[in-house]
């Protein structure tokens, strides 16, 4: 069997959308897939150093989120409700034996999964190279576009 | 012994979520040797499904699957 290719470009820097760009990217590794991430706009805040234990999750504009009692959009603007969301997401997480983000990256450098980061995305945030965990290349569309052709599976998250 | 089946090596994976158990079945699954025996045990429901899933996609060969309360135990010959 050939190896299968599969590529995602991770757009989203919160909690949630951090998961599954790394589930897939780890799994499809477990899987024999060669596997790419391009981390581009928000998504570039999974791979800043010491950041992916950090990132949160907000309790706006999201009618799903779980909360211990019904909360209001508006209450959820007020300070703190951020913080209060993301503790609670992580607290689930863990009580289900989820690994972190920043697990996962490591377990995704570990097995393979070549990480990129968008060059453009840097530049317009004023993030520099050494603002960005080891092991991550640099680059930008043409460098995902080359990858993603020959993939079977290409995902924008 | 476990069963019929000779067990080379065990790894629990009980109590952890989508997508640990493969994660680590597969890093288990690399050290054995060729026809070696992983045994898994996994108390995700969804493990059942996605170790099949694995296991067709790598090559390697599900023996026998137990299911108990709650626990499901994977007996994986590395034939890849």
């Amino acid at each position: 069997m050939a190896q299968k290719k599969m590529t995602i470009i991770a757009s989203k820097g919160s909690l949630d959308m951090a998961y599954p760009p790394l589930i897939l990217a780890t799994t499809a590794a477990a899987m024999d897939f060669d596997v790419t991430i391009f981390f581009t706009f928000f998504g570039l805040d999974i791979i800043k150093k010491d950041n992916a234990d950090k990132l949160k999750i907000s309790p706006i504009g999201n009618p799903a989120m779980p909360m211990p009692v019904p909360i209001p959009t508006l209450i959820g603007c007020l300070p703190g409700m951020e913080a209060m969301a993301t503790a609670m997401m992580k607290s689930m997480f863990k009580k289900h034996g989820v690994a972190t983000i920043g697990q996962l990256l490591g377990l995704a450098k570990e097995s393979g999964v070549k990480l990129i980061a968008c060059q453009m995305t840097m530049d317009v945030m004023g993030v520099k190279q050494e603002d960005v965990i080891d092991g991550v290349e640099f680059g930008g569309a043409a460098m995902w576009l080359d990858a993603a052709a020959d993939a079977q599976i290409n995902l924008f998250i | 012994m476990s069963g019929d089946v000779k067990v080379d090596q065990t790894l629990d994976c009980k109590g952890m979520s989508c997508p640990l158990p493969i994660l680590k079945t597969k890093k288990a699954v690399e050290a054995l040797s060729k026809d070696q025996v992983l045994k898994v045990e996994t108390t995700d429901p969804g493990s059942k499904n996605d170790m099949a899933s694995w296991a067709k996609r790598t090559g390697n060969e599900i023996l026998k699957v137990e299911e108990g309360s709650g626990t499901f135990t994977f007996y994986i010959k590395k034939t890849a």
